[in-house]
């Protein structure tokens, strides 16, 4: 007898037990499934809107054309997804892309302020846990303060941010990543301080023997110690820089931008303008997140991590 | 910090106080320190005092050097209601400035040093050195603005902003119960329990669970406020859009983390629960629920801010004639800046409040957590 006959036959996985089928079956469904909710709840909240928009014209009307309007309704209460996806796509491939009705446009200003706050942000918090790691009084006097302001609704200092800045004469990009970069620098100084903090006693130790400068103990062990925390932190900051821009956009009144679209469109009753800016932040912010993934995944095979 | 640095930054401090003495206090024509008595004394006593902590150490050194610096830092801020100093403070004001800053930057260093035996006087330290930070950063920034006499519009001085909060206690607390009592509390039950509520579900049928997950982690990295506007125009104007806000952004992180939670007890106690013959409700209640509670505790911490924020934002897209939201677009475009940092303070005041109650709700229901046992 051979070692082949012994094994069991190979049993053919049928097509729903491919793992690729497996871990996609669910999210498929529970998406489908909310698409679904959107589209009865779309019929149901534009219905009283459209069935008064016929009796006005005092047209006679079907069910079928109800139907029909709840889909197709100008300005609805909840536009269908259809029409949000529509919208999407005329606005951002309809015009050119420095038109101010491109959501390019107003995506790439957002965009621009979003980026240039979170390396601020982000070159902030790693040099504040620099310094907290090195300094017990700073760590002692200092990270009460930053753990403190975490409970505070730092959003709501936008405004002031946004009049002062453009009191002393700032204007445009710079106020907004300013915002941008206050926000998120706090989630990488706290990620940050714990990553450096993270080598074991005994590593630290080992460090001493070998007579290491605090420089060395800092680029040898601190630092790749702290590469997993940094990344995590980094993917918090991103979207909290994206939201940041945003808000920032509010009280401007802002010409351009993403915040200026959902603030132009609440003023008008342009729901699906809202929808279609929604849709851009989010594309936005999942992208900005693959970003700096992708960034980890890269450093990480650099640094030899082995999948 | 070596003993010999420390006496240099006292002596240091000591020749700022004595040379303001002699030094113009103004740009304008105004009398000297020497012509003001009860100034000359708190200066020469901040002076002797400093002159105590340079050749004491520990806490021998913390007590007359705090001492002084408070001296230094009553007689600065006496010197700033004279209209002369304010605006256009000169050389010696600055010079006492810098000796308090200096004389206190140095308590706070040698009070960091100090590594006390007992737990009780170390929770105190813990406590006394960001304390003691904060204030000479409050007095750096009371000095700086009024002794520069830097416009109220870019940055009033915190006293101004304290006297406002003092003086519009009943529009402050107007707009407290309109934003936070209402608007945050309210949402926060909804968004936390409808969450929760769905993770047991989830968790209860795996298959809408793995569906769910990453739907969740996906939506929870969204800026969820943008859809303030949307809620403005569903709910009106007053609370429930805020609410529904504030329910919407919380959802998804109370979702997440009770999901992790709920999937955090071990194979072992499941089968216990088993081998009990525990049903469903049993186990949920005795099992699962226990162990995802420090999950469910990290989500409510993290929604306690998140609610606030999204409550205040969701004001800038129109309001009633109150909360703390509108109040700080209407006086930003006023100019009025006082008013703006009162809120901010009322802001903070409640965000701390609020987080620290789930905190302590946190440390008494799950005392038996690892992070706790001491």
């Amino acid at each position: 007898m051979t070692s082949s006959t012994l094994a069991l036959p190979e049993k053919r996985a049928t097509w729903w037990q491919y793992p690729i089928v497996e871990r996609y079956t669910p999210i498929v469904t529970v998406v489908l499934a909310l698409v679904a909710v959107w589209y009865i709840a779309a019929v149901l909240m534009n219905l009283s809107l459209v069935r008064d928009g016929f009796e006005r014209e005092e047209t006679p009307y079907t069910v079928s054309d109800l139907f029909e309007g709840t889909m197709s309704a100008e300005r609805p209460l909840l536009p269908a997804p259809h029409q949000v996806i529509e919208a999407f796509v005329d606005s951002v491939f309809g015009y050119a892309p420095s038109a101010p009705r491109s959501l390019v446009f107003h995506s790439a200003v957002t965009l621009s302020a979003t980026l240039l706050g979170f390396v601020l942000g982000a070159l902030l918090g790693i040099g504040l846990a620099l310094l907290i790691v090195h300094s017990r009084v700073l760590e002692k006097s200092l990270l009460p303060w930053v753990i403190c302001s975490q409970m505070v609704p730092i959003l709501a200092l936008a405004p002031i941010f946004i009049v002062v800045l453009g009191a002393m004469g700032m204007q445009g990009l710079l106020p907004k990543s300013i915002i941008s970069a206050y926000l998120c620098f706090f989630p990488v100084t706290i990620g940050m301080v714990k990553g450096f903090t993270s080598p074991d006693p005994i590593q630290l130790d080992l460090m001493r023997t070998w007579s290491a400068s605090p420089r060395q103990v800092l680029s040898k062990l601190r630092w790749p110690a702290a590469i997993p925390y940094l990344f995590a932190s980094l993917k918090v900051a991103v979207t909290i820089s994206l939201i940041g821009a945003i808000v920032a956009e509010l009280p401007t009144g802002g010409e351009a931008g993403i915040g200026a679209r959902l603030l132009a469109g609440s003023y008008y009753g342009q729901t699906i303008q809202i929808w279609a800016a929604l849709l851009a932040a989010a594309v936005l912010a999942s992208g900005l997140i693959g970003l700096v993934d992708l960034i980890e995944r890269g450093v990480a095979r650099q640094m030899g991590v082995r999948p | 910090m070596n003993a010999r640095k420390r006496r240099l930054g006292f002596i240091l401090a000591v020749m700022g106080l004595l040379a303001a003495l002699v030094l113009p206090l103004s740009s304008e024509d105004v009398a000297g320190l020497t012509t003001r008595p009860i100034l000359s004394v708190l200066i020469v006593a901040a002076a002797l005092l400093f002159a105590m902590a340079a050749w004491t150490q520990g806490i021998l050194m913390v007590f007359p050097g705090f001492t002084g610096a408070f001296c230094g830092a009553v007689a600065t801020l006496t010197l700033l209601r004279d209209p002369g100093v304010a605006g256009s403070a000169a050389a010696g004001f600055w010079a006492v400035t810098l000796a308090v800053w200096l004389g206190a930057a140095l308590c706070v260093v040698e009070l960091a040093s100090i590594r006390p035996r007992n737990a009780l006087s170390r929770r105190a330290l813990d406590l006394a050195i960001p304390v003691l930070f904060g204030a000479v950063v409050f007095y750096l920034w009371e000095v700086l603005v009024r002794g520069f006499g830097v416009s109220p519009v870019i940055m009033p001085a915190p006293s101004a902003a304290a006297a406002r909060f003092v003086a519009s206690l009943p529009t402050l607390g107007g707009d407290f119960v309109q934003t936070f009592l209402r608007g945050v509390l309210i949402g926060y039950a909804i968004g936390c329990g409808a969450g929760l509520l769905v993770a047991i579900v989830a968790q209860r049928f795996a298959f809408l669970g793995r569906g769910l997950l990453p739907l969740g982690n996906f939506f929870s990295a969204l800026p969820l406020v943008g859809v303030a506007p949307i809620m403005v125009m569903w709910f009106g104007f007053d609370w429930p859009s805020k609410a529904a806000v504030v329910a919407l952004v919380t959802f998804f992180p109370m979702l997440v983390n009770a999901l992790a939670g709920l999937s955090a007890s071990g194979h072992m106690e499941r089968d216990l629960m088993r081998s009990y013959g525990a049903d469903y409700s049993q186990a949920l209640n005795k099992l699962y629920l226990p162990a995802a509670l420090p999950f469910i505790f990290n989500a409510l911490k993290i929604n306690a801010t998140l609610a606030l924020i999204g409550a205040i934002v969701a004001e800038f897209f129109g309001t009633p004639t109150q909360g703390i939201g509108f109040r700080i677009s209407t006086e930003a475009g006023r100019m009025a800046l006082d008013m703006v940092w009162a809120e901010i303070a009322l802001a903070a005041i409640a965000g701390m409040a609020f987080y620290g109650l789930v905190a302590l709700a946190e440390r008494v229901t799950t005392f038996w957590h690892p992070s706790y046992r001491t």
